[in-house]
């Protein structure tokens, strides 16, 4: 059933002091202030003095379908991003088949508009399958109806330098971005985790931070000398950090963004030889966590991205090297960064509306997302509770998939509702 | 409820030279006698009968010790022991009287091990039990053929036997049970 | 002690325990009985995803000794083959009346997930898993140095023995370095910079590139494999270079001591990080050690399986 006019009452914006109503009408924001009186018809919702953001926006989540719809599929995926607070992500390219031509793009996007629990935006690779070697058509993806502007062959980096530096001047042709995934394959030949003591005395061969930082060295160089925009996903070491800085300080226009799971998790949860924990790249120490929350709260790294990794039962309840790497991160972004950064005093709930809503939204180039809160804007909102301390359990997982390295911790915040096209896709916590 | 005190180091001689006598007496005489103490206090034990043996016979009666920890029918009950000594004396005990030897006799299962222990060692012409303490409430039909003092016993109860050897003392304890039992 | 997985997992006193329990049941081979009843009627299942007879056959003469029935799985896995799934093998041998499973297996941590995964109940001693850990052979070299340098009894405090060879990719060098270092040795490695690992500045022992340095204060000198195959991945440029610089020869083994032993756990690479000459000398306890093997793993199982909290325990 479709609501045309709904009125949300009593949120505070940003979580800022100021608590005023919200009135929606056919999918914009109408009206916003204190005391608005509702019309006939009007769906009226009590947000009880929450905090309301813009809908939030992942640059970075892996919805398996097609091929993988064992461990999700557009729909689960969508559905655990909304209860997540997302109104828009962005669905990798590594599926099967490999999202390099125009009509798969259209297919996933398409899917995504049929299921309209947010905004399903594909990500197109930049190498056909994925393979290194050729260009995909990166022109008829971004003139499909899926429009394109992100480009990555996530999962895999792109480090043939030639065919980085080609990727990154062809896109500039539409305002497109390439966003690399920053592994030097020649350094990380089989790698379990993080190359460090631990690494050594586990027994597991070592994923080494310059493998990372090499590579973006490389690319912010590149992109400097082509004069084209650079993303690079999931930052994960200190060094990064600094390069990223250096970059910027320079001028460079490059954007990068930070995992919930590299704000909080490290290293030593790999003692347990529990796969649940692994991913690429690679839980880092002490000192790197410390440095990317640092690099997130002053925007050296501009935006938090789930890379929200589906994975069937059997590939974690093994061995680790037997194991896959990713993990869960949609639905327990919200509560991780509350935590990593909100109340640890490093970012207030209007820097977390920037770091994962409004700059995701500026490099994707998403004109209806991460807007301001504002009459005539469209109504895609993110209410979050920021004291609802909740423990991840498995069964309120709406993703097909079980791998969250959270289950049994618990999080201080969670997202009470979230809006799209000014429809409550969950209220009270839950699928509405 | 009270430790008291059943035998003092004078007691403990009497004991043993009693014992040592009743052995010579059944086996008429030292020949073909083998010691075996079971570990840990069986040991000692044993080594002072054979030497009072030694000044009644003149004989020198072959002393040994027999672990019996791998023959115990306990495994996963109670952890895994430290392991005692097994020497057997040189000449082995096949058709040889052995005379098993151990501080308390209590449930017998200690003794059924050794007698099984026993087995996969060789053949002897007969086993007798020699022991310090007699506490009742055999779990087996065990008997022991020389006993150095009946104590009857509650289960509430426990007898502690201390040799100079292992403990700097020569005693028996009767006391109520202790937390760690041994 | 309800599993082995590890040398780390081991203190001092139950290392000292282990090694004196061996001891012990070494001499069950002199006996006319070469049996102990203690596991008669109990199953151990040798599960053995990567080959090694030697490893196997030691303790399945090991748990055979103890009376137990052996059950064995070999695979000939490669790290690819998704086929033989860890998880699902141990519960068949788990259903097929398994109390212990004594596990060989390629990932490193193998033998830990097997034991904290939940999926049996049944003990795990670990046989060698990856790079990670070898415990039971890291006792059973202990139990050979203490047998000819330490009078067979006590720890081996003091004693300064050098591990050569590639500690990178060595089970063998981890568990000794945890398990020697607990006992109170103390520990040098020795290998090319490429084949040390990352961290290494933070284990207990003294990490030395040149061979000749430190072989005239060791007491025991213990080589490991190095796979010619290494060179392709560029951890040292020939065959020839590696034995000339990390080698035991001749002209080396004269330059220990006296009293000096050397150890390898097998198999050799004749030539490779050891000559023949040096094999074979009165120097070397190969042959100890292998013999010493089968009572360490006596003692292993026992221990395991006797541990209340074991299959066969009342559980605590």
């Amino acid at each position: 059933m479709t609501l045309m006019e709904v009125l949300i009452r009593d949120v505070r914006p940003f979580g800022g002091r100021d608590v005023v109503d919200i009135a929606i009408s056919d999918g914009r924001i109408r009206d916003i202030g204190t005391g608005l009186t509702p019309v006939e018809g009007t769906h009226m919702i009590d947000a009880g003095r929450r905090i309301c953001l813009p809908g939030l926006v992942d640059l970075h989540t892996h919805l398996r379908e097609p091929g993988r719809e064992d461990t999700e599929t557009i729909e689960t995926g969508c559905q655990a991003a909304a209860l997540g607070g997302y109104t828009a992500v962005h669905a990798m390219a590594n599926t099967q088949p490999v999202a390099d031509t125009a009509g798969v793009v259209e297919q996933v996007w398409r899917r995504g508009r049929e299921i309209g629990l947010c905004e399903v935006v594909p990500v197109g690779a930049v190498t056909v399958g994925l393979g290194g070697e050729r260009l995909a058509e990166l022109g008829a993806m971004a003139e499909s109806a899926a429009r394109v502007r992100v480009f990555s062959d996530d999962g895999i980096c792109v480090s043939d330098p030639l065919l980085m530096r080609r990727a990154l001047e062809y896109v500039k042709g539409f305002d497109g971005v390439v966003a690399q995934h920053a592994q030097e394959p020649r350094l990380t030949i089989g790698a379990q985790m993080n190359e460090g003591a631990l690494s050594g005395e586990l027994g597991l061969p070592g994923w080494p931070a310059v493998a990372e930082e090499a590579i973006i060295a490389r690319d912010v160089l590149l992109a400097e000398h082509v004069g084209s925009r650079l993303h690079v996903c999931h930052l994960s070491t200190r060094g990064s950090v600094e390069i990223i800085r250096w970059a910027k300080d320079r001028g460079i226009d490059v954007t990068a963004e930070v995992t919930p799971h590299h704000l909080m998790l490290t290293e030593d949860l790999a003692r347990s030889y529990d796969p649940l924990f692994k991913v690429n790249p690679p839980l880092r120490t002490m000192e790197d966590v410390e440095a990317v929350r640092a690099g997130l709260a002053d925007g050296t790294i501009d935006i938090v991205a789930t890379d929200h990794a589906p994975h069937a039962h059997e590939d974690k309840d093994c061995e680790w090297s037997a194991g896959a790497f990713g993990m869960l991160g949609l639905q327990t972004a919200v509560g991780v960064v509350a935590e990593a950064m909100v109340a640890t005093g490093s970012m207030t709930w209007e820097q977390v509306a920037d770091r994962m809503s409004i700059a995701p939204a500026r490099i994707a180039r998403l004109k209806d997302q991460g807007r301001p809160l504002a009459p005539g804007e469209p109504a895609h909102l993110t209410i979050i509770d920021p004291d609802a301390p909740w423990t991840v359990c498995t069964e309120l997982l709406a993703s097909r998939s079980r791998n969250s390295p959270y289950v049994e911790r618990t999080l201080p915040a969670s997202v009470w509702a979230t809006f799209f096209h000014g429809q409550p896709t969950v209220l009270e916590g839950s699928l509405a | 409820m009270p430790v008291a005190r059943v035998l003092d180091a004078a007691d403990l001689t009497r004991v043993v030279g009693r014992i040592s006598h009743e052995i010579l007496e059944k086996s008429h005489g030292p020949n073909d006698l083998i010691l075996l103490g079971v570990p840990r206090r069986g040991v000692p034990l044993a080594q002072r009968i054979a030497e009072r043996m030694h000044s009644i016979e003149g004989v020198n009666v072959p002393v040994g010790s027999l672990d019996v920890t791998m023959y115990r029918d306990d495994i996963g009950l109670r952890g895994a022991r430290p392991l005692g000594t097994t020497d057997v004396p040189l000449g082995g005990i096949d058709d040889r009287i052995v005379v098993l030897v151990d501080d308390v006799l209590f449930s017998g299962r200690t003794i059924r091990a050794a007698l099984d222990a026993l087995n996969d060692i060789g053949r002897p012409r007969a086993v007798r039990l020699a022991v310090l303490i007699d506490r009742g409430h055999r779990e087996l039909p065990i008997r022991a053929d020389h006993v150095g003092k009946n104590i009857p016993t509650s289960r509430t109860e426990d007898v502690r036997v201390h040799l100079v050897e292992t403990d700097g003392v020569d005693e028996v304890l009767l006391g109520p049970v202790e937390e760690d039992g041994a | 002690m309800r599993h082995l997985l590890s040398a780390s997992d081991l203190d001092r006193d139950q290392a000292v325990m282990l090694l004196d329990t061996a001891a012990e049941l070494a001499s069950v081979t002199d006996r006319a009985v070469k049996k102990l009843p203690t596991l008669r009627g109990r199953t151990v299942a040798n599960l053995f995803f990567e080959d090694s007879t030697r490893t196997r056959l030691s303790f399945e003469a090991a748990a055979k000794r103890l009376s137990a029935d052996v059950i064995t799985f070999t695979a000939k896995g490669s790290s690819v083959s998704k086929g033989e799934s860890l998880k699902d093998t141990a519960l068949t041998l788990e259903a097929m009346g398994a109390q212990a499973i004594v596990l060989r297996h390629h990932a490193s941590g193998a033998a830990q997930r097997l034991a904290e995964s939940g999926w049996i109940e049944a003990s795990v001693v670990n046989a060698g898993d990856g790079t990670h850990e070898h415990p039971t052979q890291a006792l059973l070299d202990a139990f050979t140095m203490r047998q000819h340098l330490r009078g067979g009894e006590g720890d081996l405090s003091g004693l300064r023995v050098v591990i050569v060879g590639d500690i990178l990719h060595s089970r063998v060098a981890r568990s000794n370095v945890w398990l020697l270092r607990t006992l109170g040795a103390q520990v040098t490695l020795v290998a090319p910079p490429t084949l040390v690992p990352f961290g290494v500045e933070s284990w207990p022992c003294a990490v030395s590139y040149d061979l000749d340095d430190v072989l005239p204060e060791a007491d025991a000198v213990m080589m490991l494999r190095v796979q010619a195959e290494r060179m392709t991945a560029a951890y040292f440029p020939s065959a020839h270079e590696y034995s000339r610089r990390y080698g035991l020869d001749a002209a080396r083994a004269s330059a220990l001591s006296e009293h000096a032993v050397v150890l390898h756990p097998g198999p050799m690479n004749r030539g490779m990080e050891i000559t023949a000459d040096v094999a074979d000398s009165p120097r070397s306890l190969v042959v100890d050690q292998v013999a010493n093997g089968v009572s360490v793993r006596m003692a292993v199982l026992y221990h395991v399986l006797a541990d209340p909290g074991s299959a066969l325990g009342e559980g605590i």
